[in-house]
């Protein structure tokens, strides 16, 4: 005869299952071990890096011999994730309400200012930069965008970039082209190279983050500024120009793949410049790394800055580019801030930033360190002139991650709208920067 | 239907029947209690993943959330009703796109509700006698539904792709139907994109319901209809549908829902632009709110957003129920 659960037993088993429910829900949190100024050695740092090389898997490739040498010589283990520019800002934005995140992240340097103002970071003071190697070891301009002017910032430059525009140098030497030195000069060198299958120029039209670039760097170029202050003015006549003028290459010039305007990865661009599909191509100087994977050396293209319209409209100016780059940031609450500085230091270390400025080919933001980016002095001449001669800061406000979102939301629609074979107006432009504007926070 | 003993009473009994004094201790009644024991880690559950969520996100709906707040969300400053005066806001370019969203979302259900509805209904049809090669189509036919929605997705976005898609290659380069090649992730043509791709995702969970409801109905009704001299179509109309509607109510319903609330379509088809034609509620929301990092636009939006699916369950139940009624009576 089987026994029936008595109810002392039966009772216990009921609450049992009910705890072991509750429980398995909960998770424990880590535990808080705070170093007291004392060795980091043994400690586990989690790292998140942005998408620099031309996969997130020659990423991982490219930085796990580097952060080995990190541990052999601190004996912290750093655990790395690479993540892509896609999910970079929403995963951030996890991390820093939740406050659960990484102990050290990537960040876009244009970023900068409107994650200091989430207060989730760590505040670089007079020791803590002291603790990374010091203020003076960065390159002025890099430094210049890590954060609000008059704050402490809450980041420093890790990798620094600028655009330039890629042009191939067989296809301009075959209709006797020299390479466009004014706006003007752009749009007919395109012209004449558009045909039988191939087109002037290549855009990642259906990229926000590229399309919000351009608006700034054609915006500078027309006089238009897109902030005034923490106010945005996307609607000031320069913007609208400068807007105009980009989406023009498509609609009006026609010297752009309609079909570009589906383009949402720097690849695409890339890969048709190195197929030979176009002739040109602005983009960040580690392309250089991406046409070497897509089989282009580098003698067979040349980069020139950005042109600007000649003579230049009332209040332009010849801008190129932003400084443009990564920032490293460290969080505040993290369990480890000494290890995570001495990572800092360690990546923004001479050496480091020779053997990863080449392989990713990014500027270094260390001013000891030599530019290894590129073998060709030239080359390297240019994108430094680039950034020393024709580069403003995007707009150093707290609001700063919005605009890119609005603006470049705004404007992949109108390349569309001109992929579609409807002539994108200044009226047109001119909505879609009103709607943008509305979308940010009221200051 | 006993009810729930606590703390002291009137005399008690216990399971041996005998009446007892009424005592300090309080006595579980097992037979009662424990259903309700059972059933608490899974109102424990939804409450912490569903309610209170809603709750928060409600709340966040009068708050004016934006990034400096995120770490501390209850040192933001109230919003009081602003964030849904300018989401209900017409004339102004927040409530503008909210209601052009809104259409587009109802057009969107409507017919891709319609078409699921449809084709599921008419496969059951013709599925419900066997013939040889049943049971594998009814397989074949369920594989959308069952695919994980990602990789489902991403293959309709590689197909549509203009240049390289395998859609524009058959159409344009290999049975030359149209000359110059479409865009079909872009511009109009992007509203048909999406509803396509979700009518291909839905319409098996139709077709699975209503087999389901098919293969319950009595024959001997069909057995009278057609001594009557009902034929297929007649018997179709007047016998099937009519018996099928408690099922039919239930996932119309469902399907509307779902569809309204459909994130993950245009979400994969487009990334993170989604063209205007193909911009329903869930993305618009979250490309305004997550994006933006502005979450009492969201919230608001969010709380409209349910407000309307709430009001449309509202009307649709009762009438759907006062009609199945009057079919049976």
């Amino acid at each position: 005869m089987r026994r029936r659960l008595t109810t002392p037993a039966r009772f216990a088993t009921v609450v049992a299952a009910a705890a072991a429910l509750a429980v398995s829900g909960c998770s424990s949190s880590g535990s808080k071990t705070t170093s007291a100024g004392g060795s980091i050695k043994g400690q586990t740092i989690t790292y998140w890096a942005s998408n620099q090389a031309p996969t997130v898997q020659d990423d991982v490739k490219d930085l796990t011999p580097q952060l080995q040498k990190f541990t052999s010589q601190t004996g912290v283990k750093v655990n790395l994730q690479v993540i892509d520019w896609a999910h970079l800002q929403t995963k951030i934005l996890a991390a820093v309400s939740s406050g659960e995140g990484p102990d050290v992240l990537n960040i876009g340097n244009t970023w900068a200012a409107s994650l200091q103002s989430t207060g989730a970071f760590l505040p670089f003071t007079t020791s803590a930069f002291n603790a990374v190697g010091g203020k003076s070891k960065f390159v002025a301009g890099a430094l210049a965008t890590d954060g609000a002017p008059n704050q402490t910032p809450t980041s420093v430059p890790l990798y620094s970039l600028a655009y330039g525009l890629y042009y191939n140098k067989a296809m301009f030497a075959a209709k006797n082209l020299p390479p466009p030195t004014t706006w003007q000069q752009l749009v007919s060198d395109a012209k004449a190279l558009t045909g039988h299958g191939v087109y002037g120029i290549t855009l990642e039209a259906g990229s926000y983050t590229e399309n919000v670039h351009f608006a700034f760097i054609f915006g500078q170029q027309h006089g238009g500024n897109l902030f005034n202050g923490d106010t945005a003015t996307f609607t000031n006549p320069g913007v609208i120009a400068g807007v105009k003028q980009y989406i023009d290459l498509m609609d009006v010039d026609h010297v752009v793949n309609p079909s570009d305007a589906q383009y949402t990865e720097g690849t695409s661009t890339l890969g048709d410049f190195a197929k030979g599909k176009v002739a040109m191509v602005m983009n960040q100087n580690n392309a250089n790394a991406t046409l070497s994977a897509d089989g282009m050396k580098p003698s067979q293209y040349g980069v020139v800055p950005i042109p600007a319209p000649s003579p230049l409209p009332s209040a332009g100016k010849d801008i190129a580019t932003f400084p443009a780059g990564i920032n490293i940031s460290i969080f505040k609450n993290s369990q480890h801030i000494a290890a995570d500085e001495a990572f800092v230091k360690f990546m923004t270390s001479v050496p480091e930033q020779e053997v990863l400025g080449q392989e990713l080919t990014t500027l270094p933001v260390n001013t000891a360190a030599k530019a290894t980016w590129t073998t060709d002095t030239a080359l390297a001449g240019t994108f430094k002139n680039i950034l020393a001669n024709q580069a403003a800061p995007l707009p150093l406000t707290k609001n700063e991650a919005d605009m890119e979102t609005a603006v470049g939301n705004a404007i992949t629609p109108l390349f569309a709208q001109a992929a579609t074979g409807h002539v994108v107006t200044a009226s047109d432009i001119k909505a879609a920067m009103e709607q943008a504007q509305a979308k940010m926070p009221a200051s | 239907m006993s009810t729930f003993v606590v703390g002291t009473a009137p005399p008690e009994q216990d399971s041996a029947g005998t009446a007892r004094p009424p005592g300090h201790r309080f006595r579980w009644n097992w037979r009662v209690a424990t259903p309700y024991l059972l059933l608490a880690p899974a109102v424990l559950l939804e409450l912490l993943i569903h309610i209170v969520p809603m709750l928060i996100g409600a709340w966040i709906s009068f708050i004016n959330l934006t990034q400096e707040y995120i770490q501390s969300w209850t040192s933001a400053p109230s919003a009081g009703l602003s964030n849904y005066k300018v989401a209900l806001n017409f004339s102004g370019p927040v409530g503008k796109s909210l209601l052009h969203s809104f259409v587009i979302t109802l057009v969107y259900t409507l017919v891709v509700v319609g078409f699921s509805w449809g084709i599921g209904l008419a496969t059951a049809g013709v599925l419900q006698r066997p013939f040889r090669g049943r049971g594998v189509l009814r397989t074949l036919f369920l594989v959308p539904y069952a695919v994980p929605i990602f990789a489902g997705i991403i293959v309709w976005n590689f197909m549509l792709q203009r240049d390289n898609g395998m859609f524009n290659q058959l159409i344009v380069s290999d049975l030359h139907l149209v000359g110059t090649r479409p865009f079909w992730l872009l511009g109009n043509n992007a509203f048909f994109s999406t509803a396509i791709v979700a009518i291909w995702r839905s319409w098996p969970f139709a077709f699975l319901m209503i087999m389901a409801g098919m293969q319950n109905l009595p024959n001997d009704v069909y057995e009278a209809s057609s001594i009557d001299g009902a034929g297929t179509w007649r018997q179709f109309f007047r016998v099937t549908l009519p018996m099928l509607r408690p099922v039919n109510t239930v996932l119309v319903l469902m399907l509307f829902l779902w569809t309204f609330n459909d994130f993950n379509t245009p979400f994969v088809l487009f990334n993170n632009s989604v063209p205007p034609s193909a911009d329903l509620m869930s993305i618009h929301i979250y490309e305004n709110s997550f994006q933006v990092w502005n979450f009492g636009y969201g919230a608001a939006m969010s709380v409209l957003m349910l407000l309307f699916l709430l009001l449309v369950t509202a009307i649709y139940l009762p009438i759907a129920r006062r009609r199945s009624h009057s079919v049976s009576a």
